[in-house]
């Protein structure tokens, strides 16, 4: 096993949203660890893990599974036409390293735009991402989306910001 | 605009089988029916956990109207216009929190108790000899008359006109008992957080999708398929992650909805899947089941958990599921935009894994980055631009109209009736003209 590097870090996250936005999404689902989890709380960044509050999104593997397969049916009505997303990443923070363990966990401010017809959507906020290094490579045990307005009335967000 | 002055122009839209498409599209239509339907129809504005303790507010609006639920300190609730007597400013811009012992305007500091009488306004002296005593704007925040509250629901009649609360909503008020009743000390309370979504679509639109079992397996096929193929191969007897169980319904047959069964009730209410919905096969819990009994009896706990009907509709703003506990409010924004809100529910005295279930069930199904949801939204959306063609001015609610239907107050049908929405239309035209004049 290689030392992990900022750099590799960095290089993580910048291809995590790489393939996001390329819609490569069974690639994308490969980089969480087996319970992984993919959190959009509706609180955001203000909300505590504790399972007392809603969230826009919790997944797991299952869960993220069966919604990209839904994205691929032909008869998903919400994809014709299909949305497009593009992250805009700033450079990440290493907020926490373990390397004894191989975790760390970065924080990634962001602004996602989502796509749709002649409709476009605008979310920012900041990522959060708990990252184990193993074996395979770096793996996503955690990618917490902390939105800026995740309480707001909002339209369909249809892909991953 | 004024091509819909008189009550019969209105009535004329709505028949026996089907109804005007400028119903979803008029912009006169939809000022209408915030100046009449729902001046004259009971609307949910929020539930009593919300407000706790005294001087605790909850901001809604409904109808265009800025209103506000306050805890009183005799632990009744009052519902006054959020509005400054002295020139109009919004006393709180919040949408909840405490005001203490009363509210202070931010603009003038005229304040006022927590019932909305006048308590103290600066340079009073400046007033003496004025007519401000004599008129409107001395008597302080005005309240809503008509405020029930019903097993902590609590819902308003803005106008005069309309039935009173008990007439309007009838043996339909069976539905939040069935949920209320799902706590063994008979309380519920939100939380968890809401829910919002913005749709571009007409509330009555929305509205008449909760009542439509025809729609899922065509409309859901993508989401149906995809929870199938990734359960397939389990055995039976394996036990579902609360997610599959909760998606894996939505694939249900055209036979399975309509043989779940539905009732209509007078004045737009409604109850669909009366003899079992898609959230009968949740997994049981004996001991809850146990402890339901030991507070309402064997026979009133079984009937509480045997019908979890899909949707229970208290026209025209609330929807309710009893299991999963949540329920959804419709607030109509424009002709083309309505907000949808979806509730969780804890059920007090009953184990965590039925909160868990309601806000499991609202994220998969009633969340913006709902997996069930996407499909619907974009069908409404469509349905609304769609409506816009020539050539026929008219949507169809055939399906098992009986001419006869009319004559009964509460009538039991199969589950695919489109006599659900025929219903609702019928008490739109019935609430839309109570109050206009000829």
């Amino acid at each position: 096993m290689t030392e992990t590097t900022e750099l590799s870090l960095f290089e993580f996250i910048a291809h995590e949203a790489q393939l996001l936005d390329a819609l490569r999404l069974d690639e994308w689902l490969a980089l969480f660890a087996d319970d992984g989890r993919y959190w959009v709380p509706l609180r955001g960044a203000l909300q505590a893990d504790d399972g007392t509050h809603n969230a826009l999104a919790d997944e797991d593997r299952l869960l993220l599974s069966l919604r990209i397969a839904r994205l691929k049916n032909p008869r998903a009505h919400s994809q014709h036409p299909p949305s497009r997303c593009q992250h805009v990443l700033q450079q990440p923070t290493v907020v926490h390293a373990d390397a004894a363990a191989r975790r760390y966990e970065l924080r990634t401010p962001f602004v996602y735009v989502e796509a749709r017809a002649d409709r476009q959507l605008m979310l920012t906020g900041c990522c959060r991402h708990r990252l184990i290094d193993t074996s395979d490579g770096l793996r996503i045990e955690l990618k917490r989306v902390d939105l800026l307005n995740p309480g707001a009335a909002l339209p369909a967000i249809q892909l991953f910001p | 605009m004024t091509a819909y002055r008189r009550p019969a122009d209105i009535a004329a839209l709505v028949e026996d089988d089907r109804v005007h498409r400028d119903l979803y599209l008029s912009d006169e239509l939809f000022a209408l029916e915030q100046q009449h339907f729902f001046a004259n129809t009971w609307s949910y504005l929020g539930h009593a956990s919300q407000v706790p303790a005294a001087g605790d507010y909850l901001a809604v609006e409904i109808a265009g109207r800025p209103l506000l639920m306050v805890r009183q300190g005799d632990g009744g609730i009052r519902v006054l216009y959020n509005r400054c007597a002295h020139k109009g400013s919004k006393l709180v811009s919040d949408e909840c929190g405490s005001s203490g012992k009363f509210f202070r305007c931010p603009y003038h500091a005229w304040t006022y108790r927590l019932d909305g009488t006048p308590l103290s306004i600066p340079l009073k002296s400046g007033y003496e000899g004025t007519r401000l005593k004599d008129c409107e704007s001395g008597r302080g925040m005005v309240a809503l008359r008509h405020v029930a509250v019903y097993r902590d629901f609590v819902f308003v009649k803005i106008g005069d006109a309309g039935p009173d609360f008990e007439s309007y909503f009838g043996a339909a008020l069976r539905a939040i008992d069935n949920l209320v009743d799902r706590s063994p000390v008979g309380r519920l309370r939100i939380d968890g957080g809401v829910l919002r979504n913005i749709i571009h679509c007409n509330w009555k639109m929305y509205l008449e999708n909760i009542n439509d079992t025809v729609h899922p397996v065509s409309t859901h096929e993508s989401a149906a398929q995809a929870a199938n193929a990734l359960w397939q191969g389990q055995p039976a007897e394996a036990p579902k992650p609360m997610a599959m169980e909760q998606i894996l319904p939505f694939g249900e047959s055209y036979d399975f909805f309509d043989r779940m069964g539905a009732r209509v009730y007078p004045n737009g209410h409604s109850m669909l899947g009366i003899n079992f919905s898609i959230h009968s096969g949740y997994a049981q819990m004996p001991d809850y089941e146990q402890a339901l009994a030991a507070a309402h009896g064997v026979e009133r706990a079984a009937e509480i958990l045997q019908r979890s009907p899909q949707n229970s509709v208290c026209f025209p703003s609330l929807a309710l599921k009893g299991s999963p506990q949540a329920f959804r409010v419709i607030r109509p924004l424009a002709a083309d935009r309505t907000l949808i809100e979806a509730w969780s529910l804890r059920v007090e005295g009953a184990p965590e894994l039925l909160f868990e279930r309601s806000m499991s069930y609202n994220r998969l199904a009633f969340s913006p980055m709902s997996v069930v949801a996407h499909d619907d939204v974009h069908l409404f959306e469509g349905m609304q631009q769609g409506l816009r063609g020539e050539g026929n001015d008219w949507i169809s609610l055939h399906r098992g109209f009986d001419p006869a239907e009319r004559a009964a107050p509460i009538l039991d049908v199969n589950g695919t009736n489109e006599i659900l929405m025929r219903n609702q239309f019928r008490a739109w035209v019935e609430f839309m003209t109570m109050s206009m004049p000829e």
